[in-house]
């Protein structure tokens, strides 16, 4: 039995990671699960420089979800390689993809500049879709020229294979996939938050002090696999699917609809092993169902 | 060390209107210390995020926790209901604790900051005060702090026992003295509560609170500022969850 999967020249033990911004750089979950099991560690976003991010609160709870709006706190590229690749060197079987976020184009391309010869970093994951940044962020991936821009600016620099991580707050997904694809994207990988709203009907106001926040969680899934069942029809690069991933179930649900490999993300907050769960329950499945490898139930659903 | 587990429910009891105490079997018990909390998960699946709790007694022969909360919302009236024999999925101990201090000690809880206390009263070797601040006379927890403590204050909002006013104006009217004060409550009160300490020359641990997700210091949603820079984002965030709930008050903007 395989559960190898490859995207854009880069092997993977397994298709299940977790997702960015979730996870920090596994540091803290590393206490729950066995790193070295995952097939990636995606890091949260790290920047030029450290972002402070939004003030509080930064989080609600919503019916199967959440609302997040962190606003990309991170301690920028220079500590993070010290400390935070340094960390991920001990854990080999495991691939690193590495989250970048910018306000500029300037500032995406200082970070992937950086990263360029870190040995430890797999693949660049480049946020182009975080709901909670003023500028940059979002801003790129809502019209498919900027998607196409900036794809293109990031793969002249990158020495590692990159991944556009798509935002589902567009009226159509699949022409984003396709600007990121004709940019010159390895990969993509979709969907970030949605953004939302909550309201706190006795104070009357808002919940968040950046009033709207990013959705995640169980109640955003089916959203997702829509999502990456039609990017997956519209392009040829593989696909990184997210969006709710809490069951080994669903992490298959992502593969049938396209998906290469699966992230799980708010799934963590509930489950800290989550992550291995899943990938436990896949193998299960993979043999109950007599599945040799695990790259052949990709898009199997037409 | 952090344990995910199922914990028993040994008991589970009303207090005081809208407080509840559940006593829970759990190897957490084993690593917990005074001043942190524990992640109680909802056993309905719709409500996906913890509810962090501090921890108000340890018993580790018994390999207990006890918890005491205020049903503030969906979540807490869910573990109201909850009964002996009954389970549900904690993540713990999680945060810093507060550091025991040699001398004399005063440790001051308002309203739902009050159960943290009850702990750090107990383990504290020194003499100590405890000042504890109420809405009404309905003195939760009032009992096991005459124990623990050498001596009470009481503070109540509405005047019916002890100072009318709050624990601040309570160890003011006492003029209370100690080398450390450890203080839980409302923001406003750990204000009050540092400045009052800074007057008389004591050390000061207040105990924040912020909303989490993750609790384990990954998710970066429950920070406080800091007056220095943190060293996980190296700007002036610390987490709550991991670099606190405890944090001395000169590191943090109250
Ligand atoms: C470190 C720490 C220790 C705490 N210790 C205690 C304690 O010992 N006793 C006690 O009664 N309460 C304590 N609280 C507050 C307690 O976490 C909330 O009252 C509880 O989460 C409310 O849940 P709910 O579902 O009833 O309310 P809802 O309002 O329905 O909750 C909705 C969401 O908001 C969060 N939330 C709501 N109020 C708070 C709050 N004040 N702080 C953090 N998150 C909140 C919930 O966790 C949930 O995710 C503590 C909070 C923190 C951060
Ligand atoms: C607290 C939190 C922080 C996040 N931070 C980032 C981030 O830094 N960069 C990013 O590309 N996505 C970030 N995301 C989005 C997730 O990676 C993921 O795309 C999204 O949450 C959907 O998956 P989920 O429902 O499994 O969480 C964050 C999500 C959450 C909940
Ligand atoms: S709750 Fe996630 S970092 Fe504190």
């Amino acid at each position: 039995m395989n559960t190898k999967v490859t995207i854009a020249g880069v092997e993977f033990q397994n298709p299940i990671m977790e997702a960015s911004g979730t996870f920090g750089s596994g540091m803290e979950y590393g206490e729950f699960v066995d790193l070295n099991r995952l097939g990636a560690v995606v890091t949260k976003g790290v920047a030029n420089v450290p972002w402070p991010g939004n003030p509080t609160p930064r989080i609600a709870e919503v019916s199967s979800g959440m609302l997040n709006a962190i606003g990309l706190q991170n301690p920028g590229v220079e500590v993070f390689c010290n400390r935070d690749l340094k960390f991920l060197e001990n854990y080999k079987d495991t691939r690193v993809l590495v989250n970048v976020c910018g306000h500029s184009a300037e500032e995406y391309i200082e970070v992937v500049d950086r990263l360029a010869d870190e040995s430890r970093v797999d693949m660049l994951e480049i946020n182009i879709s975080c709901p909670n940044v003023k500028e940059g962020g979002i801003a790129f991936g809502q019209d498919p020229k900027a998607v196409e821009e900036i794809t293109r600016l990031v793969k002249k620099h990158a020495k590692q294979p990159i991944v556009m991580k798509l935002s589902p707050n567009v009226t159509d997904i699949k022409v984003m996939a396709k600007a990121a694809e004709a940019g010159g994207a390895d990969a993509i990988s979709l969907i970030n938050t949605l953004t939302g709203m909550k309201i706190d009907v006795e104070r009357q106001n808002f919940v968040l002090a950046n009033k709207t926040g990013g959705m995640s969680g169980p109640a955003v899934h089916p959203i997702a696999v829509r999502m990456v069942y039609e990017c997956a029809n519209a392009v040829n690069i593989p696909i990184i699917g997210m969006g709710g991933v809490s069951t080994w179930e669903d992490a298959v649900e992502m593969m049938l609809a396209g998906a290469t490999a699966v992230s799980v993300g708010t799934a963590n907050f509930f489950n800290p092993t989550a992550t291995v769960d899943i990938l436990d329950g896949m193998i299960d499945y993979m043999k109950r169902k007599k599945i040799d490898n695990i790259t052949d139930i990709v898009g199997i659903v037409k | 060390m952090k344990v995910k587990e199922t914990a028993q429910i040994v008991a589970s009891d009303k207090l005081a209107e809208n407080i509840y105490s559940m006593l829970l079997a759990t190897t957490a018990s084993q690593y917990a210390v005074p001043g942190q909390f524990i992640n109680i998960y909802c056993n309905d699946g719709s409500k996906i995020l913890p509810r962090p709790i501090s921890i108000c007694e340890i018993d580790k022969e018994l390999g207990t926790l006890r918890v005491v909360y205020r049903v503030v919302g969906k979540g807490t009236a869910e573990f109201s209901n909850l009964k002996p024999g009954d389970t549900v999925e904690i993540l713990g101990p999680l945060g810093n604790g507060f550091p025991l201090e040699e001398g004399k000690a005063i440790v001051v809880g308002g309203g739902i900051g009050v159960p943290p206390m009850l702990e750090l009263a107990k383990e504290l070797t020194g003499d100590v005060t405890a000042v504890l601040g109420y809405r009404t006379d309905d003195l939760f927890l009032a009992d096991n702090f005459i124990d623990a403590a050498a001596e009470v204050v009481f503070a109540t909002d509405d005047g019916s026992v002890g100072v009318h006013g709050t624990v601040v104006d309570a160890m003011k009217e006492n003029d209370l003295r100690a080398d450390v004060i450890y203080a839980c409550g409302p923001k406003p009160m750990l204000k009050g509560v540092a400045e009052y300490a800074d007057s008389i020359g004591a050390k000061c641990y207040v105990s924040m609170e912020e909303r989490m997700a993750c609790g384990v210091g990954a998710c970066l949603g429950c920070v406080c500022q800091s007056k220095e820079v943190d060293n996980h984002s190296h700007v002036n965030n610390k987490r709550v969850c991991k670099d606190g709930p405890v944090f001395l008050s000169t590191e943090v903007v109250l």
